[in-house]
């Protein structure tokens, strides 16, 4: 064993891979104290739902072999936490509902297959809002995850559990999905880089399904760079998911530099509306005159339907799932119940045995909008709403990189403060859900903090396919943002 | 508007929703979601106020049709790994109630 005072609670990929390539510690090490780090933290935290110390050792003995025998790369032998609705052969997938208890993915996502590859080591499975629905971690089935900055508040979510690990230092980096704002939004309240890359750039193939539509995978990290080295191994095209773009992948790491000379950044006025917080708003702009700053050219823009996101959001987003979530139904796997000798007597209890309270509405929101005589008002309209909003980004991009904008309304939130009251806790995405609508990537980098230290998320928006750009800007502001701190 | 909305807010029964949706829902339950989701229905119906005549619907931003991958054999998920999950099971089969008498 090498060294086991190895502080592994802010190690960034890239410089865990530099202590691999330089033999500092082994795979086994890194692994063996980063589970020593969850064990010390996480009664506090619960960011993981599930883990496996045995199968991340094997795994981990596996990458200091395959170093050993000549391989090399920067995720070979880096622990990485998933979020626990991405199928990794032979572990649990629960989605953090009961419905799945006792499941075993019997296959590997793409990016799993892909990180596998190349070399990375998956240690457990991160808390989330049931099947992603959520922006606080409350709706877990299986325990309330807290965010690491203030224990009295929520990390956000859905993807609550991968924020928290990287704030409490229990993981070097994290896998997130965004519908709505899952990623960024808890990187934005547990401060660190969550990137919701453009749809179709990241196979959605072993992620179970929230809504088709507007689902992506992303990486959560403690830096920009790690983003850009960890999108570098997912992103590309993949037989088993037919929405994949057929376009070459660049090379991220390569995109990012010091400045932001010759960049034009858009304002979108309507994300900085009345009624937001007063400290995010500072922030934010502390932030722009920081990229104005590093070389950039700032403009004024506008997305005129900003305001009807949430509405469209939540029909879309809700038809989808009352599609994808009837495959939990009793019948192949999870959880059945079967009181009477009837099948549909067992789906309908199953289901109400399964899932939780926030599943249950969006299912019938989602059955509702589709339903006879209501197709139309409801589910047809908010399509031409959405392309409404796809058009004004079109436009915004035709003039601007990429835009700046707050990640969310407010920081993190009290644990238990929006429960009562779903479309509250809806109108927490109003500043993520256009990305997801209009397919767009975007990114949350950690802002300047609040005078309370809650932090803040600087939302940085590109057009499809913009990666490089965002990238470029959230490398080029956190590199500042350093400097001056 | 404001009648039309009321009107279609109240046309969403939580019980009869649920029914169509395969879900049981205790009594409190349905009460509960009744209230919440004719809050909800009234908040997303404010898409109802712009003009989308001669807007066409997007239901997906990649417009891709007909893709196909090479038409060659190769190995599925593996059937034992798949019945480790089944709730239930009866010679390799996944057993479920009797649908046809």
């Amino acid at each position: 064993m090498g060294d086991t005072n190895l502080d592994v609670s802010r190690l960034t990929i890239r410089e865990a891979g530099d202590l691999l390539a330089s033999g500092a510690c082994s795979a086994v090490d890194l692994t063996d104290a980063l589970l020593r780090r969850i064990q010390d933290v996480d009664s506090n935290i619960h960011a993981y739902v599930s883990l496996d110390a045995d199968f991340a050792l094997q795994q981990a003995r596996a990458a200091d072999e395959a170093r050993a025998q000549g391989k090399s790369g920067p995720l070979l032998g880096i622990p990485i936490g998933v979020k626990d609705l991405l199928n990794v052969a032979g572990q649990p997938c629960t989605c953090s509902s009961h419905i799945l208890e006792g499941y075993t993915a019997p296959y590997d996502a793409t990016v799993i297959a892909r990180l596998r590859e190349a070399g990375a080591v998956f240690v457990g499975r991160t808390n989330m809002d049931e099947f992603a629905m959520g922006s606080s971690t409350e709706n877990s089935a299986y325990m309330v995850t807290r965010n690491p900055v203030d224990l009295e508040r929520v990390p956000g979510g859905s993807s609550g559990g991968s924020a928290a690990a990287l704030a409490a230092g229990e993981a070097i980096a994290t896998l997130g999905t965004d519908t709505g704002g899952s990623i960024r939004q808890p990187a934005a309240f547990c401060g660190c880089v969550g990137l919701k890359p453009t749809y179709g750039r990241v196979s959605r193939y072993g992620l179970t399904a929230f809504a088709s539509s507007l689902d992506q995978i992303g990486p959560m990290t403690h830096t920009v760079e790690d983003a850009a080295i960890l999108l570098q191994a997912m992103a590309g095209l993949d037989t088993m998911d037919s929405t994949t773009l057929d376009v070459p992948v660049p090379d991220y790491r390569a995109a990012l530099q010091h400045d932001l000379k010759g960049m034009r950044l858009g304002l979108p006025k309507e994300y900085f509306v009345d009624g937001m917080d007063d400290a995010v708003r500072a922030s934010i702009l502390q932030a722009v005159d920081t990229c104005r700053a590093l070389g950039a050219e700032i403009v004024d823009v506008s997305l005129p339907h900003t305001e009807y996101s949430i509405a469209v959001y939540y029909i879309i987003a809700t038809a989808e799932a009352s599609a994808n979530l009837a495959r939990f139904d009793g019948v192949r796997y999870g959880r059945r119940v079967s009181p009477g000798n009837d099948p549909v007597e067992m789906y309908g209890a199953t289901r109400e045995a399964g899932f939780g309270a926030e599943v249950k509405r969006r299912i019938i929101l989602g059955t509702y909008v589709l339903s006879s005589g209501y197709y139309d008002a409801y589910y047809l309209r908010a399509q031409k709403v959405r392309r409404l909003i796809l058009q004004d980004f079109e436009n915004a991009f035709a003039t601007c990189d990429a835009l700046l904008a707050p990640a969310t309304p407010t920081p993190a939130f009290r644990v238990g403060e929006n429960t009562g009251d779903p479309l509250k806790m809806y109108l927490s995405d109003v500043f993520t859900a256009t990305a997801n609508l209009a397919g767009i990537c975007a990114m949350s980098v950690p802002s300047f903090s609040t005078s309370e230290g809650l932090p803040v998320g600087l939302q940085i928006l590109g057009p499809a396919l913009g990666e490089t750009q965002i990238l470029r800007v959230g490398h080029a502001f956190e590199q500042r943002k350093k400097a001056v701190a | 508007m404001g009648d039309a909305e009321q009107a279609k807010a109240s046309g969403l029964d939580v019980a009869y929703v649920a029914h169509l949706a395969r879900l049981h829902l205790r009594d409190d339950e349905i009460a509960l979601f009744q209230g919440q989701m004719e809050q909800i229905v009234h908040y997303v119906e404010q898409i109802g106020k712009l003009d989308v005549d001669g807007v066409a619907p997007l239901s997906h931003t990649v417009s891709v049709s007909n893709v196909w991958r090479e038409d060659e054999p190769r190995p599925g998920i593996d059937h034992g790994k798949v019945m480790d999950n089944a709730p239930e099971q009866r010679d390799g089969l996944i057993a479920v109630p009797k649908i046809v008498e």
